[in-house]
C-alpha cells in the first residue's frame, strides 16, 4: 500500500498542535509504516515539496506571508486538515482583532515600523477552502489519532458535535455551576477533551469552540443570576474561540 | 576571497528563521540570525484581562513549556496579591515542571539533537539503526508527560494550576499510580544519560556567561537568585535593570545582553554549571564515570546537561511522591489591589521573565515577558561567528549541517530545533 504523504505545518500558533504528533510516542513509529511525514520541519531535516495527500495546518493566519504560504499549502494538497483553536478559530491570537494592531505593534516594539502584521489573526478557513476541522486548544492526540485512522480507512472522518455538558455527565462529575455557582462554558462548548477543566474543579473555558447551535445568549442569562458584571461575561466568551461567531457576538453584546 | 553563507528558512525558531553569515580572510566578519516568526503580541492583549486567567493565556505562548508560563506569570502575580503558597503546593509545582523538563529535553535531546551528531536526518531514521535507544527515550519522554497530566489534567496546556495554588487537591493516591514502573523510567533515564557521553562530541572550548537561578538546597526551578559564572548575582526584582533589549531589522523577535556585559548562554547548561553540586549524586556518578564535570565548557555539551536534568528530575519527583502530603486547601486566596512585580522561573529552555502591573480592581495594565530564546539569539550568533574558518574549511553540506547543530545547541525552541535550515555558500568577489 503507498503510504499516506502527509504534511505539517504551523502558522501562527504555539507548537501545541503539531506538538501532540511528536507526543504520539510509541504510535508514532507505528504510524510510520502508513504515513510518510512528507514535510514535518518540526520533526525532521529533509522535507520535501508537495503535493501532498493530507496537510495539517497549526496556528492563525496573521501575516500578509502567511497568507501566501497557506494558498499555496492548498494548492498543493488534496486534504487540508486545521487542527487546533487557532487554525480553527483564529484562537487566542484573535484578540488583537478587537483591538487595534499598530498600537500593539508600539507597546511591544521599540521598532514598530520594522514589524508586519494583519489586522486579525484569522482561521486558516478565511483564506482558503479547509477540508475538516479538529478542535481544541491544544488538540487531543486521541481525537489526531482517531481522525487519520479513519482516512486511512478511507471513511468519512467524523469527530463529536455535542456538548461537553454531556460529556461531563457522562463522566459522572457533579456540575460546577450548580453546584458551586462557577461560571462555565460547557455547556455551550464542542466535546472532545473529556471534560478535564470539570473534572479538575474549575469551569470550562471553552478552547474547543461552540457546539452545534450553542446559544451562549442563554448562558450568559444564566452568568448574570451568579452576580457576574457585563465585563466578566464578554470576558468569558472572549477567551481561545474569541472569534467563533456565536461567541463574538454575544460577547460583544456585553462589552 | 570571501564568502557568504545564507540559510534562507532556518528551522522554525519557535517559528520561521533564517541565517547571514559573511565570511573575509578565513573570519567569519558577520552573523544575522533573523527571525520571522509571526509576531504574536501577547503582552499588548493581557492588558485589560483579569489576573486569573494570565497563566492560562500566557501558557498559550509555548505548547513545549507551557508551564514554564505558568508558573512565572503565577509567581509574579501572587507577589502582587500577597500570596505565599504551602509547600504542599510547591512541591506539585515542582513535580509538574520536573515532569515538563523531561518531555522537553528528551524531545530535543533524542529527537531532534542526537541525530547531528549521528548524522542521521530524522529521529525517524535513527531509529532504524538505533530502535532501543529510541525506545526508551519514548518511553521516559511519555512518563513526563504522565506527571503532567495527572497533576494538570493533559501535557499540553494544562488546566488545573492557577494563581495561588491548585483549582483541586491533587490526591495522594493518583500520584502513586506514577511509581508504577517507575524503576524501569529511572533505568532508561540513565541508559540515556550514558548513551549522549559516549556521542562524538566537538571538543572545542567557549568562553560563556552562563546566567542561571541559584538553588539553595534543591536544583533550581521555581525560585532562586539570578547568578552566572562571572559573577553576576541579582535579585529576580532587578533583573530588568540589567538587561539591555535589543531590536534588530531582521528579526521579529527582541534580543537581551547584560548591561556592560554582554551576550549570555541560559538553559540547561547554565543551570547545570551553576548548580552541579546539587544534582543528585547517582547523576554525577554516571557523568564522572564517562570523564565529564563541571563545567561543560561549549554548548555541543548542553546535550549532556539536559540528560542529566532528565535522570535528575525522574529520580526527585520519584521522592517528592513517596514524600507528598496533599495540602489542606488546593489553592490560597489574595487580596486583590494594584501592584507591580516580576518573576523568573527555570523553564526548559532558560530563564523566563515575567513581570506585570495590576490596577486595585486585578486587571493586568502592563506586561512584560522575556522568554529564553530570545535571550539566547546574542549568544548564538556569537556561537556561529566562532565558527568561522571551520565552516570555511567544510564543503556546502557539511558547513550547513555544523551551522544547524549549532543553532540546535540551544533547543531555541521545538521547531528551530528542527532539523530545517538551508545553506547557500555563495563566493562573493
Amino acid at each position: 500500500m503507498r503510504k499516506l504523504k502527509v504534511a505539517v505545518y504551523k502558522f501562527s500558533g504555539c507548537d501545541g498542535c503539531q506538538l501532540q504528533f511528536l507526543n504520539m510516542e510509541e504510535e508514532l513509529l507505528q504510524l510510520t509504516d502508513k504515513v510518510e511525514f512528507t514535510m514535518f520541519y518540526e520533526a525532521k531535516r529533509d522535507n520535501k515539496p508537495g503535493p501532498y495527500d493530507v496537510a495539517f495546518v497549526e496556528g492563525a493566519i496573521s501575516t500578509p506571508h502567511e497568507v501566501d504560504v497557506v494558498r499555496k499549502l492548498r494548492e498543493e494538497s488534496d486534504i487540508v486538515v486545521a487542527i487546533g483553536a487557532c487554525a480553527t478559530y483564529g484562537g487566542i491570537q484573535a484578540l488583537r482583532n478587537w483591538a487595534n494592531v499598530e498600537e500593539f505593534k508600539r507597546y511591544v516594539y521599540p521598532n514598530p515600523e520594522w514589524i508586519e502584521a494583519l489586522k486579525t489573526a484569522e482561521p486558516a478557513s478565511a483564506y482558503i477552502k479547509v477540508d475538516y476541522e479538529i478542535y481544541g486548544c491544544p488538540v487531543s492526540k486521541e481525537q489526531l489519532l482517531l481522525f487519520i485512522n479513519q482516512l486511512l480507512r478511507h471513511k468519512v472522518p467524523v469527530l463529536p458535535v455535542d456538548s461537553l455538558c454531556n460529556e461531563c455527565k457522562r463522566k459522572g462529575n457533579v456540575c460546577v455551576i450548580v453546584a458551586k455557582g462557577t461560571p462555565c462554558l460547557g455547556p455551550v462548548t464542542r466535546a472532545g477533551c473529556n471534560a478535564i477543566c470539570p473534572t479538575y474543579g474549575r469551569g470550562c473555558y471553552g478552547c474547543y469552540g461552540p457546539m452545534i447551535d450553542p446559544k451562549p445568549e442563554l448562558l450568559a442569562e444564566k452568568f448574570k443570576e451568579l452576580n457576574l458584571t457585563s465585563k466578566e461575561i464578554a470576558l468569558l466568551l472572549r477567551q481561545f474561540t474569541n472569534w467563533a461567531k456565536p461567541f463574538r457576538e454575544v460577547s460583544r453584546r456585553y462589552g | 576571497m570571501g564568502s557568504v553563507i545564507k540559510v534562507d528558512y532556518l528551522s522554525r525558531v519557535e517559528g520561521e528563521g533564517n541565517l547571514y553569515m559573511e565570511i573575509k580572510d578565513n573570519k567569519v566578519v558577520r552573523v544575522e540570525v533573523g527571525i520571522f516568526e509571526p509576531p504574536r503580541f501577547y503582552e499588548a492583549f493581557l492588558r485589560g484581562r483579569k489576573y486569573h486567567e494570565v497563566p492560562d493565556i500566557t501558557a498559550r505562548i509555548c505548547g513545549i513549556c507551557p508551564i514554564a508560563y505558568i508558573m512565572s506569570s503565577c509567581r509574579a502575580l501572587e507577589k502582587i496579591l500577597g500570596i505565599e503558597v504551602s509547600e504542599e503546593i510547591n512541591v506539585l509545582r515542582r513535580m509538574a515542571y520536573l515532569g515538563e523538563w523531561i518531555e522537553s529535553h528528551v524531545l530535543h535531546a533524542l529527537m531532534l539533537h542526537a541525530p547531528d551528531f549521528l548524522g542521521y536526518q530524522s529521529v525517524l531514521d535513527m531509529a532504524k539503526d538505533f530502535p532501543e535507544v529510541v525506545r526508551k527515550g519514548l518511553k521516559v519522554k511519555a512518563w513526563g508527560n504522565e506527571v503532567i497530566r495527572v497533576i494538570g489534567g493533559r501535557p499540553v496546556h494544562p488546566v488545573s494550576f492557577r494563581v495561588g495554588g491548585f483549582y483541586k487537591v491533587i490526591s495522594r493516591s493518583e500520584l502513586m499510580k506514577l511509581l508504577k514502573g517507575v524503576w524501569e523510567v529511572k533505568r532508561y533515564a540513565k541508559e540515556l544519560l550514558e548513551w549522549v557521553l559516549k556521542l562524538p562530541i566537538p571538543e572545542v572550548r567557549r568562553d560563556f556567561e552562563y546566567v542561571s537561578l541559584k538553588g539553595d538546597r534543591e536544583y533550581p526551578i521555581l525560585y532562586g537568585r539570578v547568578v552566572s559564572n562571572k559573577g553576576l548575582n541579582i535579585s529576580e526584582d532587578d533583573f530588568e535593570k540589567y538587561v539591555v533589549t535589543e531590536q534588530v531589522k531582521y528579526s521579529t523577535s527582541l534580543r537581551y545582553r547584560i548591561k556592560g556585559r554582554g551576550v549570555y548562554v541560559t538553559g540547561p547548561i547554565a543551570r547545570y554549571n551553576n548548580n552541579y553540586h546539587l544534582l543528585r549524586p547517582d547523576v554525577k556518578e554516571v557523568i564522572e564515570a564517562y570523564g565529564y564535570g563541571s563545567p561543560l565548557v561549549n554548548t555541543y555539551q548542553s546535550i549532556i546537561a539536559r540528560l542529566a536534568e532528565v535522570y535528575h528530575a525522574v529520580i526527585e519527583i520519584e521522592e517528592l511522591i513517596l514524600n507528598y502530603r496533599e495540602p489542606r486547601e488546593p489553592y490560597i486566596e489574595g487580596n486583590v489591589r494594584a501592584g507591580l512585580a516580576a518573576a523568573i522561573t527555570e523553564a526548559p529552555r532558560g530563564i523566563l521573565y515575567h513581570r506585570y502591573e495590576l490596577d486595585d480592581e486585578g486587571f493586568v495594565v502592563n506586561a512584560n515577558i522575556i522568554p529564553p530564546t530570545a535571550q539566547n539569539l546574542a549568544a548564538i550568533e556569537v556561537d556561529l561567528m566562532e565558527l568561522g574558518d571551520k565552516l570555511v574549511n567544510l564543503e556546502e553540506s557539511k558547513a550547513q549541517w555544523l551551522a544547524e547543530q549549532t543553532v540546535r545547541n540551544y533547543d531555541p525552541c521545538i521547531s528551530c530545533a528542527t532539523h530545517f535550515l538551508r545553506v547557500k555558500k555563495l563566493i562573493i568577489n
